[in-house]
């Protein structure tokens, strides 16, 4: 932007500690995503956050690296870990966090990493800004949220309420069973009429005939039409685990 | 500061994030790797505002507001993956193959990974679930 652009090297003293904190975050990042323990991710993601909010305190955003601070590092590191813990992870090495394809993720990473790169070195090479403190401050970022961005920001409250009220209905399993009780109306009325009807008391069959799809429930008095008269023989193999929630609800 | 730096950092921490999206099976570890790509995104918007000198603060404003929506987006993907982990009994995502495309006219339990066994063991003394097995078997 100004007339005489320094050159790409040496960096200056900014630029070391900007490449240095990159550096941080790049090497935690790759231990986030190579890492044995499923713990150590969470923690190594936490490292690669903080040398983020660091890199943008030295590009004088502050305001968005203390949010940075306070929102993934606070906030969201520590849901994670707390659905690291519900799922009961094993503490420890666990050898099956690598899915088979690891070697074609590698080659798609690396091609995604040489074209990005390639392109962004070709066309940002020369730009160059100098850095001056307090265009991200807490006071100018406020002043134009509230006014240029008011709607987007009231737009994301309401985004928030929604995200909140969804992971409510989401986790608790008392709510939504009697709706998904009558969400599946009337194919599946005939096998469930005969069935011994045990599974209405408990939640357990309703949360078990939520992986049954719809098509299948559709497909189903059609082609077994003896399943509606009696529980029915399930013994085809086809409909094997879908059969036996099915006529529990 | 040369635009460039902090731009090759965010496409490397993308990529990052890609392998990490592509390579892992637990869903957890899959959404960290999100949240890696989202900061990439992040970085290049405050070095494009920084660069740019938005009147507006563009970049910066939208910057926090991928972070609200990544919150969002942690808090409600954690939620199915419990709720996941609670009818399944694994977060696996090799595993969780209801959504695939099968030969229907195969015979399927070949597959002896598939959610059958796992969802009728996963009530097992508080679910009628070994009764309706017993009756499957017999019928």
């Amino acid at each position: 932007m100004t007339s005489q652009v320094p050159d790409l090297w040496p960096p200056t003293a900014q630029e070391v500690v900007f490449l240095l904190l990159g550096a941080v975050a790049l090497g935690s990042a790759l231990l986030v995503v190579t890492t044995k323990q499923l713990v150590h991710a969470a923690l190594w993601l936490v490292v690669c956050f903080g040398a983020l909010a660091g890199g943008y305190l030295v590009l004088t955003a502050e305001f968005v690296a203390w949010v940075q601070v306070l929102i993934y590092v606070g906030a969201i590191v520590v849901l994670l870990l707390f659905g690291i813990m519900l799922t009961r992870a094993p503490i420890g090495r666990s050898a099956d966090l690598d899915s088979g394809n690891r070697v074609a993720a590698v080659l798609v990473a690396l091609a995604t990493a040489a074209v990005l790169v390639t392109v962004v070195v070709q066309g940002f090479a020369t730009a160059y800004t100098p850095l001056e403190p307090g265009r991200g401050a807490a006071a100018s970022l406020g002043s134009s949220i509230f006014r240029s961005w008011v709607l987007p920001f009231e737009a994301l409250s309401v985004l928030l309420l929604a995200a909140l009220i969804g992971a409510i209905v989401l986790s608790r399993t008392d709510i939504g069973g009697a709706s998904r009780a009558t969400g599946l109306p009337g194919p599946d009325a005939a096998p469930g009429a005969s069935a011994p009807t045990a599974g209405d008391s408990e939640g357990g069959p309703e949360r078990v005939s939520r992986s049954t799809p719809v098509t299948r429930a559709d497909r189903e008095p059609g082609t077994t039409p003896e399943s509606g008269s009696g529980g029915g023989p399930r013994s085809d193999p086809e409909t094997g685990s879908d059969g036996v929630s099915r006529n529990g609800g | 500061m040369h635009v460039v730096y902090p731009v090759i950092v965010s496409a490397l921490l993308f990529s990052i994030g890609v392998y990490g999206v592509l390579a892992r099976r637990n869903a957890i570890l899959v959404l960290m790797s999100v949240e890696l790509m989202l900061n990439a995104v992040n970085l290049n918007l405050v070095v494009f505002d920084i660069w740019l000198r938005d009147q507006l603060h563009g970049g910066q404003v939208l910057t926090l507001f991928v972070i609200v929506i990544a919150a969002a987006e942690v808090g409600l993907g954690l939620a199915i993956v419990l709720s996941v982990f609670r009818n399944r009994r694994t977060i696996d995502i090799d595993r969780l193959r209801d959504l695939a495309e099968r030969d229907l006219t195969s015979p399927g339990p070949a597959d002896p990974t598939g959610s059958g066994p796992i969802v009728s063991t996963a009530f097992g003394p508080t679910g009628p679930a070994p009764g309706s097995t017993d009756r499957s078997e017999a019928g």
